[in-house]
């Protein structure tokens, strides 16, 4: 099979508001920093576009067709777009590549969720007979997830504040993060309960922006003559939409994929998961079974800052950049999708 | 590098304005146990779930893999959703086929669907924004002008659209499957149903229905295993372009035609008119037919029209190139379904099995969608015979 | 089990989601404009490049930003059109009524609009029409600051020229 890597990344700041920008407007620069950082002048130089956005966020049909505007799509391109987080664009931009379609793929991904309430939007990502009608939202879902584990004694609330103090103290040095600072787990648990037994810490933000990556074979990124990071192993799989079938405090799906992506195969000197709650991070580092030797969501993770629709891709491309950069030799990132968990992607990345 | 692959099942719902009968999981599970049942497969058998549609607010079901999974029997599998916009049936099954050809999985099954009736499509599509004025004309109005252009251009005779709404409608009743049944339509019915969207008459448009359509793609090893004979992928391709920029030719978009230049260079073909026995072509409104005709390289630019009045895209007058045999998406439209059931009823021409909208001896057929301002484009073209 | 019970095929369950509908930087420019009564284009900043009317933020030709404003005219050429029969939900326009592709003088792309005091019949590609403006207390930040195009007493324009006049329309 060719041989795939990751030789570009950008993703902006992430923003509670980006205020007037529109969508166009936020994937723009993003593409423009990762064509320089391969010495490309737009979309036309890649074989492949592809794209993850969901029209809900904005409240408006086709996101993704103002997205090509972008592009400079003149002469036409061979572009796609899945309705999912960029993560799963990359996935089939992988297989593009291993097809021997492409040689090179531009990913990206980009979400304005500020213009509606986001979990209540996200609520009508449920079973439309059933759950859909109540309106469950993400928030509440993910509490009654942390209840099981806490109830079950498999985490405390302790572990959850530790995971969120961690992921401050880790954002101050990441330039793009919303929320970052020194604080302790005592100051946290200090903070009253917002969707018990979650504080309001434990979530992750709402935020507005995009991301953007170039993959390649390998052969082409010593073409470009550009640092690369392999991707040695991915893999993703969905788990049964009935909460009351699963056991919400793993995640099977998780394990099913590091399996076949092979996280057990070598050292995981870095691993950037995307845990939206602060339990669901003990989730994942258990069922990627990660141990005192990973240094996990050094970004600060998506509790720093959260982009829907491309939060995935950008832990691939966090881990990227510490390999890249010499801080990690071997690497794995984490995608989600859907309420708990429901769905997983796992990609293992190592240096040249 | 690409591997082989074939479509080896196909399964389908009956298109119709209303399945109140099945929740939007229950129209699912039908086209995909259709196309299991087709492939003498189960569930168990499949590696991998790649589902499309078109925008969420149809049924207004945000990502609806999600809640779909269990339907789909993807439970522990990969599901990926692809969302092209019209082109969005054609997108999947190429992607689908992807998962195959990159030697990644074995057998995968890939489902699209509609349920237009669960919401209200004209509304979902129309939001009001500013910078443009809130008309609401629908698609109807966003292609009648590019209609008229090509008229103008062409100098094709007013009833071109009309035969060809009459010639998609009696290939539709040769089709159980199809939701339009007019087999007694005649030109008059059509020229004096409703004008909508001048030149576009009611009978001139595709309808709006509830419906679903599955494939399964097997490698190459796996192919030849089931109770048919499998629809080799010859080629597959897609193209974009952005819905305006200065000098775009609306009427004859570029990605279209380069997406075809490929599709036929994949699959060896130099003469589509000749190569190909069949294809199944997007075409929502009748004057897309003369329009992709020459689009797609059929015709000469400006000719279109003549092969459609002669009767060369019909079944019933004896065409050398039949076009949607199956009716088309004027006979049946479920949006994000429409183009995966040209894929298939192009792979359902090749196998042998299109019934009695079957072209005898087809064994080269073409699959078309077409999405967004006409700048999505998707095709494929498949083969009895392992290239 | 009664087997007596109705059979539920239908539930009903509207959805209201609420929405801060924001235009974009490169749009919100052209509203602010529109709010003066004037239709400004924008393009990229280089000599030639094309000039959208409205800006939707990039030149998609290009994917590059539309930094620089140009001011169009209000008179513009239809490129084409069609007679619409059917009416626009909660709308007092009644059918049959013409919409309309339209470039107007000094940009390089059309756009949607109706027009209106005009023969229908004789609506054609090339025709020449000027806006019709709301009265000045009433506009706003937004393109129905314009109520419709009717026809003007110019000459047709050439198909090969539809897209291409300057600003200062047919008078170079």
């Amino acid at each position: 099979m060719r041989e795939i890597c990751v030789v570009a990344y950008s993703q902006s700041d992430c923003k509670s508001n980006a205020g007037m920008a529109n969508e166009v407007e936020l994937i723009m620069p993003q593409l423009q920093a990762v064509y320089k950082q391969v010495g490309i002048t737009s979309a036309q130089d890649v074989d492949f576009v592809c794209s993850g956005s969901c029209d809900y966020l904005q409240g408006a049909a086709f996101a993704f067709v103002a997205g090509v505007d972008a592009l400079g799509a003149v002469p036409p391109i061979k572009e796609s777009h899945v309705e999912m987080d960029a993560a799963w664009a990359l996935y089939e931009s992988v297989l593009k590549i291993r097809m021997g379609q492409a040689d090179s793929a531009l990913i990206y991904g980009f979400a304005k969720s500020s213009p509606g309430e986001l979990p209540i939007v996200l609520s009508q990502q449920l079973d439309p007979y059933y759950l859909a009608t109540q309106w469950v939202d993400t928030i509440s879902l993910a509490a009654m997830q942390a209840r099981l584990m806490l109830e079950q004694g498999l985490i405390t609330e302790g572990d959850m504040a530790a995971v969120v103090a961690d992921s401050r103290r880790k954002a101050l040095q990441n330039p793009q993060a919303q929320l970052s600072g020194e604080t302790s787990t005592e100051a946290l648990l200090n903070e009253p309960h917002y969707v018990s037994p979650l504080r309001r810490s434990d979530c992750c933000p709402v935020s507005d922006g995009a991301a953007a990556m170039i993959i390649c074979t390998v052969d082409k990124a010593k073409e470009w003559g550009v640092p690369y990071a392999r991707i040695t192993g991915i893999d993703h799989r969905i788990e049964t939409h009935n909460l009351g079938m699963r056991d919400l405090t793993d995640s099977v799906s998780t394990r099913q994929a590091a399996a076949r992506a092979g996280v057990a195969d070598g050292p995981v000197d870095v691993a950037e998961v995307y845990a939206p709650f602060s339990h669901q991070q003990i989730i994942l580092q258990r069922a990627l079974d990660l141990g005192d030797d990973t240094d996990i969501n050094p970004s600060g993770g998506v509790l720093a800052g959260n982009l829907m629709m491309a939060s995935g891709v950008s832990r691939i491309g966090e881990v990227f950049r510490r390999i890249v950069a010499g801080e990690a030799g071997r690497g794995v990132a984490h995608a989600t999708s859907g309420p708990c968990l429901q769905h997983n992607m796992v990609t293992v990345l190592e240096g040249a | 590098m690409s591997e082989l692959a074939a479509v080896v099942g196909i399964g389908q719902t009956h298109y119709k304005t209303k399945r109140g009968d099945v929740s939007i999981a229950g129209l699912v599970r039908e086209a995909a146990q259709n196309a299991l049942d087709d492939a003498g497969l189960t569930f168990d058998d499949i590696d991998a779930v790649v589902i499309g549609k078109a925008p969420d607010m149809f049924e207004g079901v945000i990502m609806p893999e999600i809640y779909l999974t269990d339907a789909l029997g993807a439970n522990g599998k990969p599901m990926l959703r692809v969302h092209t916009a019209g082109s969005v049936g054609g997108s999947t099954a190429i992607v689908a086929a992807s998962h195959v050809q990159s030697g990644t999985f074995k057998r995968v099954l890939t489902v699209t669907f509609e349920k237009q009736s669960e919401s209200n499509a004209m509304w979902a599509l129309s939001t009001p924004q500013p910078f443009s004025v809130h008309l609401n004309a629908g698609a109807g109005g966003y292609f009648a002008p590019i209609i008229r252009e090509y008229i103008r251009r062409s100098g094709a005779p007013a009833d071109v659209g009309i035969k060809v709404a009459v010639k998609d409608r009696l290939h539709g009743a040769r089709n159980p499957l199809a939701h339009l049944q007019l087999p007694d339509i005649t030109a008059k019915e059509v020229e004096e149903s409703m004008m909508l969207w001048d030149p576009l008459r009611f009978l001139e448009a595709c309808p709006s229905s509830d419906g679903a359509c599955a494939m399964v793609i097997a490698s190459e090893d796996l192919a030849e295993k089931g109770p048919k004979p499998p629809a080799w992928i010859r080629g597959a391709a897609m193209r974009s372009e952005p819905t305006m920029f200065a000098g775009r030719d609306e009427v004859s978009p570029q990605a279209g035609r380069d997406c075809a230049a490929d599709v036929y260079a994949q699959a060896g073909i130099t003469d589509p008119r000749k190569e190909l026995d069949c294809a199944e072509i997007y075409v929502p409104f009748s004057w897309y037919e003369p329009m992709w005709l020459e689009n797609l390289g059929f015709a000469p630019e400006g000719e279109g029209w003549k092969l459609t009045m002669e009767g060369a895209t019909s079944l019933d007058e004896g065409g050398d190139i039949p076009w949607n045999c199956s009716g088309g998406v004027l006979s049946s439209n479920p949006i994000g379904a429409s183009g995966m059931i040209r894929f298939a009823e192009a792979a359902r021409q090749v196998r042998g099995d299109a019934g009695d909208h079957q072209v005898p001896g087809a064994k080269l057929a073409m699959g078309h969608a077409y999405g967004g301002g006409a700048q999505f484009f998707s095709m494929w073209v498949v083969g009895a015979e392992k290239p | 089990m009664s087997d007596e019970q109705d059979v539920i095929t239908d539930i009903e369950t509207p959805i209201y989601l609420k929405y801060n509908f924001t235009a974009g930087l490169a749009p919100s420019r052209f509203l602010t404009q529109l709010k003066n009564g004037k239709l400004t284009g924008q393009r990229r900043a280089e000599p030639d490049a094309p000039v959208y009317v409205p800006p939707r933020g990039s030149c998609p030709a290009s994917g590059m930003p539309t930094d620089e404003e140009v001011e169009v005219s209000d008179k513009a050429t239809v490129q084409s059109f069609t007679i619409v029969h059917i009416p626009i939900p909660n709308n007092p326009i009644q059918p049959p009524f013409v919409v309309a592709n339209l470039v107007a003088d000094g940009a390089n792309i059309s756009f949607i609009h109706l027009m209106s005091e005009c023969v229908n019949e004789e609506v054609r590609i090339g025709q020449r029409v000027q806006a019709v403006w709301k009265p000045e207390e009433e506009w706003d930040y937004a393109m129905d600051n314009i109520r419709y195009f009717k026809p003007i007493d110019e000459p047709d324009v050439a198909v090969d020229m539809i897209g291409k006049l300057p600003v200062t329309g047919l008078e170079e």
